[in-house]
């Protein structure tokens, strides 16, 4: 139990867009709720992460760093991290883990909070990130061609499956489908009513093969995961859900020179790090800030063979919440909004605790994965009741 | 297209890459020692760590290796629909480059498709564009 680390408290702010409330009080929401779910105190505290951290230069992006919570809550902390290089947003949750296994924090805070859609809305108060003089780093090899967003550079990793491996749009589209699905049965999820495939059919491109419900939208939220050592579980009043491995593989730190997305090395590498196999799955929560991610983190993740992603969700049967392996069972970023990768791991907690309401997916779920990342990132958590 | 493309800022990795075009040439960072190439251009060979690296003129030939058509209006003076590449040069191994296929209409663009570089000179910028060969 000592060298264990385990999800012991969750919380989420109001989740909109063109919020009023200000990033920092979305954060304290979230904050409050998780650290009163563990039944802890802001005393009991002692570590801070999150990713990417504050963003001076697109403050919507993640307007809030460690330094905010570490004020704000009044902590005294012993460890903190707040990491654009880290492996992806799930990222800040897995060196939460490996802190508090080293016994260099009990109890940390784990925060991703986003602000894309108010800060649009205010740009004197958010202003707009420049995006066409004196580009540098990465985005001097997409920008200058119109590739300004992540869904063109995702796009073309889904039209290769189209034109390699035959994934239809039909099949794509169970993805939103399914999230839609989900999320009406999630009161804190955006969306509120299903997404018939006739409507996902007429709906306009984006860069195809995405339309644009193959497309998060800017939301604002914060979602807070509350990391505790095993030799902490005394102080809190939850069921302690174990981080049962932990991955962030990448081949190649690169959109567009990488074969395959760092899904595939991560998902590989996830089960090298654990006694679990990926037969032991109860539900996934994979990332779909575009929809064809969750069919890369299913072949990743060995749960189907490299170029057969789509056939394993066509129908939408199989990832449904009555299906054999139910899949972003709270609406994921497409259906609940882009909590930015955070929402995964929140949602696995829920359904492995059993407090799913209408969504809960039936047979006393034990184990799930909970993703985050697209193109270079990619973080995987593996995550138990035990 | 006519719109304003994001101007790069120069430095000594990059130059190459960004100004060969006014020379007729598509310049990628290519190793004396092992001959293996970098890309994006660094300072070292990705594959060696020598620092024996240069600005090497490939072909300017390759293939399509994915791409999409894109829709959305990123920035108001974009003329769409468009499409955005991932080329796979021809001589230079293990390279691929985002690019824009023009001069075809948007629907006649396939993966496979054997295409060529074209520059598009701004602001001292050229930048690599590529067109199907026929």
């Amino acid at each position: 139990m000592a060298r264990e680390a385990y999800i012991t408290g969750i919380g989420m702010s109001e989740v909109g867009v063109r919020l009023t409330r200000s990033p920092m009080g979305l954060t304290m929401d979230a904050i409050r709720e998780a650290v009163a779910d563990a039944g802890l105190t802001l005393d009991q505290i002692d570590g801070v992460a999150t990713y990417p951290g504050k963003m001076q230069t697109f403050l919507g992006f993640s307007p809030i760093g460690v330094d905010d919570v570490i004020e704000t809550c009044g902590l005294k902390t012993r460890w903190h991290s707040g990491a654009a290089e880290a492996t992806a947003q799930l990222g800040a949750i897995a060196d939460a883990a490996a802190a508090v296994r080293s016994g260099l924090a009990r109890h940390i805070i784990c925060f991703r909070t986003v602000y894309e859609a108010a800060a649009m809305a205010r740009p004197e108060e958010f202003p707009p990130l420049e995006r066409r003089k004196d580009i540098t780093g990465n985005s001097q090899w997409v920008s200058p061609f119109g590739a300004f967003s992540a869904a063109c550079w995702t796009a073309q990793f889904a039209m290769r499956h189209m034109k390699r491996y035959g994934m239809t749009r039909e099949q794509l589209a169970q993805i939103a489908i399914n999230d839609h699905r989900n999320a009406a049965l999630n009161p804190r999820a955006m969306v509120d009513e299903p997404l018939t495939l006739e409507k996902y059919m007429e709906t306009r491109m984006i860069s195809s093969p995405f339309c644009l419900w193959d497309c998060d939208r800017f939301t604002d939220a914060s979602t807070v995961v509350i990391v505790s050592a095993g030799d902490a579980l005394d102080e809190v009043k939850t069921t302690p859900i174990r981080i049962a491995a932990t991955a962030g593989s990448c081949d190649r730190y690169s959109w567009d020179q990488a074969e395959w997305a760092s899904a595939y090395p991560t998902g590989r590498d996830l089960w090298l790090n654990t006694d679990y196999t990926v037969n032991d799955l109860d539900m996934v929560q994979l990332y779909d800030g575009f929809a064809f991610q969750p069919i890369t983190w299913l072949e990743g993740l060995g749960i189907c063979a490299v170029g057969e992603g789509h056939k394993f969700i066509e129908g939408g049967t199989r990832i449904a919440l009555d299906g054999e392996l139910p899949m972003n069972t709270g609406g994921g970023q497409l259906g609940w909004g882009r909590l930015h990768g955070f929402g995964f791991a929140f949602e696995a907690v829920v359904q492995l605790r059993g407090e799913g309401g209408a969504r809960q997916i039936k047979g006393d779920p034990g184990l799930a994965v909970a993703t985050s990342g697209g193109g270079p990132m990619a973080a995987a958590l593996l995550l138990a009741r035990d | 297209m006519t719109w304003q493309r994001s101007r790069i800022r120069l430095d000594k990795d990059n130059r190459a890459f960004w100004t060969g075009g006014a020379n007729g040439q598509l310049s990628i960072c290519k190793c004396n020692d092992c001959g293996g190439f970098t890309h994006p251009p660094r300072e070292f060979c990705r594959h060696c760590q020598s620092e024996n690296v240069a600005a090497h003129a490939v072909a300017g030939t390759g293939v399509i290796d994915t791409y999409t058509v894109n829709y959305q209006k990123w920035a108001p003076d974009m003329e769409v629909p468009f499409v955005i590449a991932r080329v796979r040069l021809d001589g230079a191994e293990d390279v691929c480059l985002t690019t824009n296929i023009i001069n075809c209409p948007v629907d006649s663009v396939d993966i496979d498709d054997r295409v060529q570089v074209v520059f598009e000179e701004q602001d001292g910028i050229w930048y690599p564009l590529f067109e199907r060969m026929v």
